[in-house]
């Protein structure tokens, strides 16, 4: 939680000697408060008030990485409980569990599976982060964590027993791992292992929050301090429930024995792939760090990242499509062509009507700079000359047999502007909303 | 050290609104809680969200494949689709008067009433009846509607901020239920709300429909709406404390994901798999913010998102 200035002022030393720069000690204060200053510029500055900003400043949910290089993952340090306050940052770890039980051939298969998996959408290339590999014996154990490690992969250390751990850690070198011993684990007697090699330790504590805070507050001491949190979910209303809690300790409390990211296994409390992939959205939807999966059907992990994808946008800043020329349904030379903006969701509201009305068409995307076509026409981003430089940056002419264009029906007006921009062209005016697209290239069509 | 309290107190709670009378063999309750999505700890979720199934008056000829598929020659046929849809384990049935569209058969006031007294008929469920979205023919087909099912307690959308008068009017004179709907805006939706509730229809006749977009077609603005409408009507807001339904199926069946296996990236994975779920996942992130009442489509993800509903209620 941070502090006000006139909070971090009452712990300053009230001589306003300006060696810090600032005229006064409040006026420093302020600057801190609003994280224009840092403390190291007061050369008095007492240990209490060191201690006390150190605390302030730390995030609510402690930030935890996993693996390395290309596929780092960094989950937590999330400040709002609601993501219409601001945004969720960290977009949660997802990971398959492979089982002690499968052949060589079988693990080979699941790490190459999650390893190759990555598909694009709006631009963005989407991949799952890593494995959860259950270790049996230690020799075993650290063969496969090198295979996972050596493919690029964060890794999870399934096992409880603290020499096959240790063979794992040891395996994984510095990728970071993340030890999972069991529920019911005594993770301080881990915390020196997980200190030895940079590793974080899962804290777990069956449904009771205060045993999971003891047990974090416990492991803190034992000389842990990357720590994530198994709350212990028996049921899907749980699933709901307890990270919904500790997210409002951690963050309206500034609860710190809470604030860790939180895994959940998803898989044990389903009967199916899809079941699995619908408790996995509500964890996506709300507050998962990590996700590990038991089951890996490709439409599965599809669906997920599309949908961490989506939460995970800022709601300040919503994802753009590149400016350009794009071809709805492998349209013709003689397939209309409409223009909108390049707001994701104007963009997909748009593209979705046309493919959804089985037509072909051309879809010319201009520059709004991420607005809406009203919000960028009134922002001066949407118009005639906007619209007339995309068109001839596309090159959309030499592709197309006619000279017609279709305007958005709710800048209608803009047609006059751009005919004078388009010599030679017909500005035709389409519907204000995107669900009258069909309709309207229906009537186009029969024309 | 103690865990901190973390649990809410709010001072508002959910409206409940009960779908069916008359001949209707079960009625349907929704909204009613106070307290967000299962979160049982801390307040009551009087009623689960509700499941309503998709049928429409004239064979869809726009639907994916795996649709036809599923539901088979009864899509032909509103009255055996609905009863189909009963058995399938539909709370509600949403019967579409598509064929009222000037594009799509333009029926009228005799048609959709023979249509809505033939599936009144053939199921003992509450229904909701939705016009073609088309202003003038919404109003002809929908007051006919609620004439002809009066006394059954039908919800009747959609109202809009263009055109809702004739329809509220429609459902206040026949003891109806009215869907007001608002494109994706907290606001514009509270603003409705009160237009609606100005013409003297009671609280517990109006659900809300803020409009979703589809997993990957914009669900992430919905899910925020929808989180900032429950919110504020928990927080005391009367004018967005209805319960709100979401046309998830719509929604979902048109994206390319469901409609088509047709040069799609392999790593899409199994068609019908991904087109279920692409339903199931829409609707369940909508539950996780709120929703009260869901318009599906598939057979399939009807019967994954009643599992879910009843997990979730199972901590109750």
């Amino acid at each position: 939680m941070a502090l006000s200035g006139i909070q971090i002022y009452k712990v300053l030393p009230q001589t306003n000697c300006k060696e810090c720069g600032v005229a006064t000690c409040l006026a420093f204060a302020m600057k801190l408060a609003a994280r224009q200053a840092e403390l190291s510029a007061c050369p008095y500055v007492s240990d209490e008030a060191k201690a006390m900003l150190d605390t302030a400043a730390a995030p609510p949910i402690r930030l935890i990485t996993l693996g390395a290089g290309d596929r780092k993952l960094e989950v937590g340090n999330e400040t709002v409980v609601y993501r219409h306050e601001k945004t969720f940052v960290h977009q949660p770890g997802l990971f398959l569990r492979l089982p002690a039980s499968l052949s060589d051939a079988d693990f080979a298969a699941g790490v190459d599976k999650v390893a190759g998996y990555t598909v694009e959408r709006v631009g963005q290339m989407l991949r799952t982060d890593g494995v959860a590999i259950e270790g049996a014996s230690a020799d075993a154990f650290a063969a496969r964590v090198k295979q996972a490690v050596d493919k690029g992969l964060a890794v999870i250390l399934l096992a409880s027993d603290p020499a096959v751990i240790e063979a794992g850690l040891a395996a994984a070198g510095n990728t970071k791992p993340l030890i999972y011993a069991g529920a019911g684990a005594d993770s301080a007697a881990l915390a020196p292992l997980a200190k030895k090699y940079s590793a974080s330790l899962t804290v777990g504590a069956a449904g009771d929050l205060e045993a999971l805070a003891a047990a974090t507050e416990k492991a803190v001491a034992a000389g842990a301090e990357d720590l994530v949190l198994d709350p212990g979910m028996t049921g899907w209303a749980d699933a709901l429930a307890l990270p919904a809690q500790l997210r409002r300790a951690a963050i309206k409390k500034n609860f710190k024995q809470l604030g860790y990211p939180i895994i959940a296994f998803p898989g044990s409390l389903s009967d199916s792939a899809e079941e699995e992939a619908m408790l996995a959205s509500l964890l996506i939807g709300k507050y998962a760090g990590l996700i590990v999966l038991d089951r890996f059907d490709q439409a599965v992990v599809y669906s997920l990242l599309a949908l961490r994808q989506n939460i995970y946008t800022d709601p300040q800043k919503p994802i753009q499509v590149s400016p350009g020329l794009y071809e709805i349904g492998e349209p013709e030379p003689g397939s209309p062509l409409l223009v909108t903006t390049n707001f994701s969701l104007t963009y997909f509201s748009v593209a979705g009507e046309v493919e959804g009305s089985g037509r072909k068409a051309w879809l010319l995307v201009a520059d709004s700079e991420g607005l809406s076509v009203l919000t960028a026409w009134a922002a001066g981003k949407f118009d005639a000359e906007a619209i007339a430089k995309a068109v001839k940056t596309t090159g959309v002419a030499e592709k197309i047999n006619h000279k017609s264009i279709v305007l958005p029906g709710a800048v209608a007006g803009l047609s006059g502007e751009l005919e004078e921009e388009l010599p030679g062209w017909k500005v035709l005016v389409g519907p204000r909303e995107s669900i009258g697209i069909p309709s309207y290239l229906k009537l186009l069509a029969s024309q | 050290m103690a865990v901190p309290e973390v649990k809410e107190k709010y001072a508002g709670r959910i409206q409940e609104v009960t779908l069916g009378a008359g001949s209707r063999g079960k009625t349907v309750a929704i909204g009613g809680e106070s307290t967000l999505p299962f979160l049982h700890f801390e307040g009551t979720v009087a009623n689960r969200p509700a499941i309503a199934i998709e049928v429409s008056d004239r064979e869809p000829d726009d639907w994916s494949p795996l649709l036809k598929e599923a539901w088979g020659d009864v899509m032909g046929d509103p009255a055996k689709w609905a009863a189909k849809a009963e058995e399938l384990g539909a709370d509600v049935i949403a019967l579409s008067l598509d064929s009222a569209h000037p594009e799509r058969g333009n029926t009228g006031a005799d048609d959709a009433r023979k249509t809505v007294r033939k599936v009144l008929e053939a199921t003992t469920l509450p229904l909701i009846v939705y016009g073609p979205g088309q202003k003038d023919k919404d109003n002809e087909v929908l007051v006919a509607a609620a004439e002809e099912a009066k006394g059954e307690r039908i919800a009747i959308g959609n109202a809009e901020e263009k055109n809702y008068r004739t329809i509220v009017a429609a459902a206040l004179a026949n003891d109806q239920v009215v869907i007001a709907k608002s494109p994706m805006d907290v606001n514009l939706a509270k603003q409705l709300n009160v237009l609606i509730g100005d013409m003297g229809i009671p609280k517990d006749r109006i659900i809300m429909d803020p409009t979703t977009g589809a997993l990957g077609y914009g669900v992430e603005y919905s899910y925020s709406v929808m989180e900032r409408v429950r919110l504020a009507a928990l927080g005391g807001d009367a004018t967005l404390q209805q319960p709100m339904v979401l046309t998830v199926g719509y929604e979902a069946w048109r994206t390319k994901e469901a409609r088509t296996n047709d040069e799609v990236p392999q790593e899409w994975g199994d068609w019908a798999q991904r087109a279920i779920l692409w339903e199931a996942n829409t609707a369940i992130t909508l539950v996780n913010t709120g929703a009260n009442l869901l318009v599906l489509r598939h057979p399939q993800s009807v019967a994954l998102v009643r599992k879910a509903i009843d997990r979730l209620m199972a901590g109750a």
